[in-house]
C-alpha cells in the first residue's frame, strides 16, 4: 500500500523529449527536471505540448524519442513501477459520471488495491477534505463544474501518490471556484508531494508554482522561479491612453524611462511590462508633471500572450491552430 | 541523483490475482452504472419483452398458423438476437470510457493493463445472463413449453450463448474503439445486427425465402444458433448445430480478438 511517501532527488527527469502526431510536431526535445517536493509549472499556450509531456509521463503516450523518469523510473520500461508513484488529474482524466462521487473514489481505492472497508474510509476522507460530503452519494452527471474538478482532483489521491500531475486543472472555472481549487492545491503540495501543473495562465503558475517552465510549439523557451520570469518579462502590463492623440509621443516617451521596456503602441495606447506595483504612482506623478492628460491609465497582469510576446518576440497563437495538437 | 526515496517501494508488475481481482472491481462498476441508469436496464428489459409480445400475436398467426406455434419456433431465436443486441453495451461503454478519459484514468493506474477490458466483457455476462432468463420467462408465462432435453438443455443452450457472446464481444470492443462516439456503436449495431438477425431462420422457416437468400441463411451463425438453441429447449438435433455455432465463435473470436486488441493497443 502506498503512504504519503515522499521522493529524494529528482521526482521527474525527462531528456530530449520528441513526439510527433502526423505532420504536427508536439514535442521538439523536452528537457525538464523537476527536483522532488517541488511544485513545477508547464506554462504555454493550447497546442504548445503541455498535455503530451503530462501523457508521456502518466505512461498514457510513447514518446518518439528521448526519455522520461518519474521517481527514479523509466515512464516505459517501468511503467508500472511509476504508475504507483502518481495521481494524474486532468482534462483527458477524468471520473465517470454515471456513478457516485463516493462510488467513483471507492473504486479507485479498490483498484489500488485497499481492502473494501479501507476504500469506503479513503473515498469519505476526501470527500470531506474537498466539501463533497454532502453530494458524495448523487451521480457525478449532476455536479458543478467545480465540484467535478474537485473530485477529479480527489480521485488522483486516493493512494497518496507522491508525485501529482495536474493538466490544466483550473481551465474553464469560473474565478471562485479557481481560487478554492488553488488553495486546495496549495494545501496538497505542503504535505511534500511534488506536483507537476501545466496551465494556461500566468497569474496561476505564479500563485502555485516554485518553478516555471514556459513552452511553446513543444519547445522550452523560458525556466525560472515564477519571480525571475516575472523580472523577465513584467509580471503587468500598464497601459496608458492619453486623451489627446498629439501627446502619445511625449507620453511614450515617459514610460519608457519610468519601465526600462520598450513600449508598444498601438491607437493611442501604450502597453509595457512592469515588474514593480510601484511604479503607479510614479507614472501619474510624472505624467501630471509633464501636463498630459491621461483617458485611460490601467495596470493588469499580464496576459500569456504578452509574455509569449516578450519572450519568443512572436504572438503565441491562439487554440484554434492548435487543434489535435493542442488536444494531445 | 535521481532515485525512489524512503518509503516509495514499488512492485514489478501485477500478478495474474490482482489482474482478476481488478476486473471484477471493474466489472462491479459497470453494474452499478446501470443502478443509477434505469433506462439502460429498461433497454435490455423492455425491448426484448416487446420483442416477444409483438413478433407473437403480431405475426404468430400469419406465419406459423398460431401464436402457440409460433412462439415455439421463434422464441429460441428470439433469445441469440438479444444476445447479439446485448453485447452492444461492450462496445458502447468502452466508447464512453475513451471518448470521456474515464480510459486515460484507468491506465495510469497500476493495474492490469487487460483488466478494464475484462472488467467489461464480464460484466457483460453478467446482463447477458439476465436478459435470457427474461426472455425464458417471458415466454414461459406466455405459454413457451420446455420440450425433452428439459432444464438441462436450457442449461446447455445459455452456456452456448454466453460462450458466443462472448466471441461476439470482441467484435463490439473493436466497434467501441474505433467509433466516435457511443451513438454510432448503436448505429452499426441497428445497421448490421438487424439485417444479421433477420436473414436468419430465427422469424421464418428458411424454405419460405428465395434460393439467393437461403445460401447465406443456412451458414448464417444466427441460424446456427438458432437452432441449437431449439435442439437443447425443444428437442431435435442438437450435434451439428452446437458444432458449427461453436466454431462460428471461435472463428469470430481467432479473427476480431487479435484485430480489437491491436487496436486496442495502438488508441492506448
Amino acid at each position: 500500500m502506498r503512504k504519503g511517501a515522499r521522493l529524494m532527488g529528482d521526482a521527474i527527469l525527462t531528456e530530449g523529449l520528441s513526439k510527433r502526431f502526423g505532420d504536427t510536431t508536439a514535442l521538439a526535445g523536452v528537457d525538464l527536471r523537476v527536483p522532488a517536493g517541488t511544485v513545477f509549472a508547464l506554462l504555454g499556450p493550447n497546442g504548445a505540448g503541455k498535455t503530451t509531456v503530462v501523457r508521456v509521463l502518466a505512461t498514457l503516450l510513447c514518446p518518439d524519442a528521448g526519455r522520461a523518469e518519474v521517481g527514479g523510473h523509466d515512464v516505459l520500461r517501468e511503467a508500472h513501477r511509476v504508475r504507483q508513484l502518481i495521481g494524474l488529474t486532468g482534462q483527458y482524466a477524468s471520473v465517470d459520471t454515471r456513478l457516485t462521487g463516493m462510488e467513483n473514489l471507492q473504486l479507485i481505492g479498490r483498484l489500488l488495491g485497499m481492502p473494501r472497508r479501507e476504500a469506503r474510509h479513503r473515498a469519505r476522507e476526501l470527500l470531506d477534505q474537498f466539501g463533497l460530503a454532502d453530494a458524495g452519494g448523487n451521480a457525478v452527471g449532476t455536479f458543478s463544474g467545480g465540484m467535478r474538478r474537485r473530485l477529479d482532483l480527489a480521485a488522483s489521491l486516493v493512494g497518496r501518490p507522491p508525485v501529482l500531475f495536474l493538466d490544466e486543472p483550473t481551465t474553464g472555472l469560473d474565478p471562485r471556484a479557481r481560487s478554492e481549487l488553488w488553495d486546495l492545491i496549495r494545501r496538497l503540495v505542503s504535505t511534500g508531494a511534488t506536483a507537476l501543473l501545466t496551465t494556461q495562465y500566468l497569474d496561476e503558475a505564479d500563485a502555485l508554482a516554485d518553478e516555471v517552465v514556459v513552452i511553446d510549439h513543444g519547445e522550452v523557451v523560458a525556466t525560472g522561479t515564477s519571480e525571475e520570469l516575472k523580472s523577465r518579462v513584467g509580471a503587468r502590463t500598464l497601459a496608458v491612453r492619453p486623451a489627446d492623440p498629439a501627446r502619445v509621443q511625449d507620453a511614450r516617451a515617459a514610460v519608457a524611462d519610468l519601465t526600462g521596456a520598450a513600449p508598444d503602441v498601438k491607437d493611442d495606447l501604450i502597453t509595457a511590462p512592469v515588474g514593480d506595483a510601484a511604479l503607479l504612482p510614479a507614472v501619474v506623478r510624472r505624467l501630471d508633471d509633464e501636463g498630459v492628460l491621461v483617458a485611460e491609465l490601467t495596470l493588469r497582469g499580464s496576459s500569456l500572450a504578452e509574455v509569449f510576446f516578450t519572450l519568443t518576440g512572436r504572438p503565441a497563437e491562439d487554440g484554434a491552430g492548435g487543434g489535435q495538437a493542442g488536444a494531445a | 541523483m535521481t532515485g525512489p526515496g524512503n518509503g516509495t517501494a514499488t512492485a514489478p508488475r501485477v500478478t495474474l490475482a490482482q489482474g482478476v481481482r481488478q476486473s471484477l472491481t471493474l466489472a462491479w462498476r459497470t453494474l452499478v452504472q446501470v443502478r443509477h441508469n434505469p433506462f439502460e436496464l429498461t433497454d435490455f428489459s423492455i425491448q426484448p419483452i416487446m420483442f416477444v409480445l409483438l413478433f407473437t400475436y403480431v405475426f404468430g398467426g400469419a406465419v406459423a398458423g398460431s401464436t402457440d406455434a409460433y412462439l415455439k419456433f421463434m422464441l429460441p431465436g428470439l433469445i441469440v438476437m438479444n444476445m447479439l443486441f446485448v453485447t452492444l453495451y461492450v462496445g458502447q461503454g468502452l466508447n464512453t470510457d475513451v471518448t470521456k478519459g474515464v480510459f486515460d484514468r484507468l491506465r495510469s493506474l497500476p493495474i492490469a493493463r487487460w483488466a478494464p477490458l475484462a472488467g467489461r466483457i464480464a460484466a457483460d455476462q453478467v446482463k447477458q445472463a439476465w436478459s435470457i432468463v427474461l426472455v425464458l420467462a417471458v415466454g414461459l408465462i406466455l405459454g413457451f413449453r420446455l420440450g425433452s432435453p428439459g432444464v438441462p438443455g436450457v442449461i446447455g443452450a445459455a452456456v452456448l450463448l454466453l460462450a458466443f457472446a462472448l466471441a461476439f464481444s470482441w467484435v463490439a470492443v473493436l466497434v467501441g474503439l474505433l467509433a466516435k462516439d457511443a451513438e454510432r456503436v448503436q448505429i452499426f449495431g441497428f445497421t448490421s445486427l438487424f439485417p444479421l438477425t433477420f436473414v436468419s431462420n430465427v422469424f421464418v422457416p428458411v424454405d419460405s425465402m428465395p434460393g439467393w437468400l437461403q445460401g447465406f441463411v443456412n451458414i448464417n451463425p444466427v441460424s446456427k444458433l438458432a437452432d441449437a438453441c431449439r435442439g437443447l429447449m425443444l428437442g431435435g438435433e442438437v450435434a451439428e448445430p452446437v458444432i458449427a455455432s461453436l466454431a462460428w465463435a471461435l472463428g469470430i473470436a481467432a479473427v476480431f480478438a487479435p484485430l480489437s486488441v491491436r487496436v486496442f493497443k495502438r488508441k492506448i
